[in-house]
């Protein structure tokens, strides 16, 4: 078969619609986050002072971050999912320091020193480490299967970008049931929790998202 | 490719040929750099070209689009080098300054093409070889087959996708 005989079949072809990455992307995340709300609602629950909280400033920087992060982590899994990367991306992550570091000081300049450990430590930082990269697994699995259809330069970072996304996923879901609001606890535990699920990613992509 | 994606597939197919032809060049470059026989370069081209016609929504539209065929060509090249034993990089900046590369005689014979096609289905084979070979159009081959010409695409499309697997897979 000639290649001016094959290029006919790649031209009949063309109308076939490709969907635009961005929307596949979000698609995934939102039907992985679809299974994760049903394993909230069925073992975890939101907040019983959801209401009240809402009108805190701590609940509210909580949500910034985690939104801020879900924006800034979907912009690098696009990024990522190129076969050219462009650095544009990171100008999202701006905003998920800006508003972690406003957070951080206004919490460390508004309580006393020496409740800054308990605050840290939260009351259930273990919840945390669990549930996030619980919530995380179904969003992963509907990333990674996403991109198999992109071409990432790195499928390894690519990989790890799907983690990212599907852990800042996560923590939106999370937010919303955990009690601790304080900067510290968010910034710490949240983090540590996005590891292994990055981690996992990278692992996974390495080996998926070969093209 | 803007003309391409909004619907035209006169332009679609020029962009194709054009860069049919600049990967032959890039593609046997690099085979001579790694010391290998020129006769899998057709089977390079054909399989980037896949690639990009499969993947070609990740190209940006505000983004130049030279730089994204280069890196899917470069991707390919260097993975196909890699799954005969061939490690060292592959640089094919140096020349590949210009889509307009000379066009050299389509050398390589296409022998393996024709084996990745035997490897398919049965409809979903008489489908690429009745559009790519007979140049039948959609309609013509659903006619002859007894498919509706939506049918024929669908078809057409997962030979396509199997084609890019088949490639990525089964060749050592």
């Amino acid at each position: 078969m000639k290649t001016e005989q094959f290029v006919a079949s790649l031209v009949t072809d063309r109308a076939w619609s490709v969907r635009p990455l961005g929307r596949s992307v979000s698609r995934a995340v939102l039907a992985g986050a679809l299974v994760s709300l049903v394993i909230f609602a069925l073992e975890f629950g939101p907040r019983v002072d959801l209401a009240a909280a809402f009108a805190t400033w701590r609940f509210d920087a909580k949500l910034a971050l985690v939104l801020s992060a879900l924006v800034a982590a979907s912009a690098a899994c696009l990024a990522m999912a190129r076969p050219v990367i462009t650095v544009r991306w990171r100008w999202a992550v701006l905003p998920v320091l800006l508003i972690a570091a406003a957070a951080l000081g206004a919490e460390l300049a508004v309580v006393p020193a020496g409740t800054w450990e308990t605050r840290l430590v939260g009351s259930n930082a273990l919840v945390c480490l669990t549930a996030i990269p619980l919530f995380a697994l179904a969003p992963l699995a509907a990333l990674l299967l996403t991109l198999r259809h992109a071409a990432p330069a790195s499928p390894t970072l690519a990989g790890a970008a799907c983690g990212a996304l599907a852990a800042a996923a996560a923590a939106v879901i999370y937010a919303f049931h955990c009690f601790d609001d304080s900067p510290l606890f968010v910034f710490t535990w949240y983090s540590s929790a996005a590891i292994p699920v990055i981690l996992l990613g990278a692992v996974v992509g390495r080996r998926l998202l070969r093209w | 490719m803007r003309a391409a994606r909004k619907g035209d597939d006169e332009a679609y197919r020029r962009l194709l040929l054009r860069v049919a032809t600049w990967l032959r060049a890039v593609a046997s470059r690099g085979l001579a750099a790694a010391g290998r026989p020129n006769a899998d370069c057709e089977d390079i081209v054909q399989e980037t070209l896949l690639a990009m016609h499969l993947k070609r929504d990740t190209w940006d539209e505000t983004q130049p689009l030279q730089p994204w065929l280069r890196a899917i060509a470069r991707h390919k090249l260097v993975d196909h080098l890699r799954r005969r034993g061939f490690t060292d990089h592959v640089d094919i900046d140096d020349h590949s300054d210009t889509l307009a590369a000379p066009a050299s005689a389509e050398e390589g014979s296409a022998l393996d093409a024709r084996q990745m096609l035997a490897s398919l289905p049965e409809r979903q084979r008489r489908i690429v070889e009745g559009i790519s070979i007979e140049g039948q159009s959609a309609r013509d081959v659903g006619v002859r087959m007894g498919m509706s010409e939506g049918a024929v695409r669908v078809t057409l499309h997962r030979a396509l996708r199997a084609l890019a697997e088949v490639y990525r897979r089964d060749r050592t």
